[in-house]
């Protein structure tokens, strides 16, 4: 049954964000430490689980699907409720912390290829 | 006799949620118009509709004088719920779903050295450029530099730790610039950084994250790289959100705080 997925779901998310305010009260700082991460993997571990059981039938996955698909619109609603009036002097921020970690990255890819040869070359097509 | 705006006003305010749904839909198809028939595809319709949002929610700030954007104004107050912690952290676990461990084992050594890189590196620059700018109180770093990361570990890191709906804003918008930059300079640059085999695609993904940038980016590179690049970005965001708030916020916070 759908309903199913998204119990599972929202299992893996309070589990989670249990996990990250208890971690949050061990190392001492007022924060979901890292949560939703950990829901994440909750529900990496779970349902390859019960994939593996066969016991993910499809009505189940899509109590699940649907909220995956339903993220960038989730996301959409998230950026139009900030308080952007008030970040509009703080741009340049945005605009040179997104471009640098770019230019970054873009500038790290061939580095990082020849160390990923390792080992296993050879393979691949 | 009462007038019929007033009446669907009202529909609109009594089911604030609802009206959100459909808000949002309208939003987000406008915006994949604007991707197709204006940037012929070449940016996302799901960059668009983002930054659509952010527009709509400073035009929302402009008309009500409040600080939640959009969810100020009384008809859309359901764009507040719809877009608030609850419902975006189950959205955002929801996309780990696809993600199968066999998978993670194949993709090996490489693709992880590559996300720790990618996660790191967009920290790093992003919270030297909040402090360069004079947001240096590590809550504000932390967010901006997870910010940089991705557009989701931005907010899900600053709600974490508390940070102001501004600094917030600004992790998203850098999010955003990532992504759209990616996807537009990728089919560039890819000459330069050797980005033309399955191998460099996958530590590729794993160091941009951003999973609409790569698709996007390698769709116009080469579209047979693009399930490898989608592969190590899948789990950037998670590893993202997995960081953010612990162990970079305790670090920023041990050496600014």
């Amino acid at each position: 049954m759908v309903i199913y997925g998204v119990a599972l779901l929202a299992g893996c998310m309070l589990g989670g964000l249990f996990l990250g305010d208890l971690l949050g009260v061990f190392i001492g700082v007022e924060a979901n430490v890292g949560g939703v991460g950990l829901g994440m993997i909750l529900l990496i571990l779970l349902s390859d689980r019960l994939r593996k059981g066969g016991r993910l039938t499809p009505l189940t996955e899509q109590g699940v699907l649907f909220w995956s698909a339903i993220y960038i619109p989730v996301v959409v609603a998230m950026a139009a409720k900030q308080n952007v009036l008030a970040a509009v002097e703080g741009g340049p921020v945005a605009i040179l912390s997104g471009v640098g970690a770019v230019f970054l990255s873009f500038l790290l890819v061939p580095v990082l290829t020849r160390i990923a040869k390792g080992p296993d070359e050879g393979g691949g097509p | 006799m009462m007038n019929p705006l007033d009446v669907l006003a009202e529909v609109f305010v009594r089911n604030g949620l609802v009206t959100a749904f459909a808000f949002v839909g309208l939003t987000v198809w406008i915006s994949y118009l604007i991707s197709g028939k204006i940037t012929r595809g070449r940016i996302h319709g799901s960059a668009i509709a983002i930054l659509l949002g952010l527009v709509l929610a400073y035009l929302g700030g402009l008309a009500t004088g409040g600080s939640q954007g959009l969810a100020d104004i009384p008809i859309l107050a359901g764009v507040g719920i719809m877009g608030g912690a609850m419902i975006r952290d189950l959205a955002i676990i929801a996309t780990a779903f696809g993600v199968s461990i066999d998978e993670i084992k194949r993709a090996g050594i490489g693709a992880a050295v590559s996300l720790l890189a990618g996660v790191l590196g967009s920290f790093v620059v992003g919270a030297s450029v909040a402090l360069a700018f004079g947001y240096s109180d590590p809550v504000s770093m932390t967010t901006i530099g997870a910010g940089a990361a991705t557009y989701i570990v931005g907010p899900v890191t600053g709600t974490a730790i508390g940070a102001t709906s501004d600094v917030i804003a600004l992790s998203i918008a850098a999010g955003l610039v990532k992504s759209m930059l990616v996807m537009t300079a990728t089919p560039f640059v890819a000459p330069f950084i050797g980005l033309d085999n399955p191998r460099s695609a996958l530590v590729y993904g794993g160091l941009m994250g951003t999973t609409s940038g790569v698709a996007g980016g390698l769709a116009a590179t080469d579209p047979k790289l693009v399930p490898y690049g989608a592969m190590t970005a899948t789990f950037y965001t998670g590893l993202g959100c997995l960081l953010g708030p612990s162990v970079f916020f305790v670090a920023i916070r041990g050496m600014f705080g």
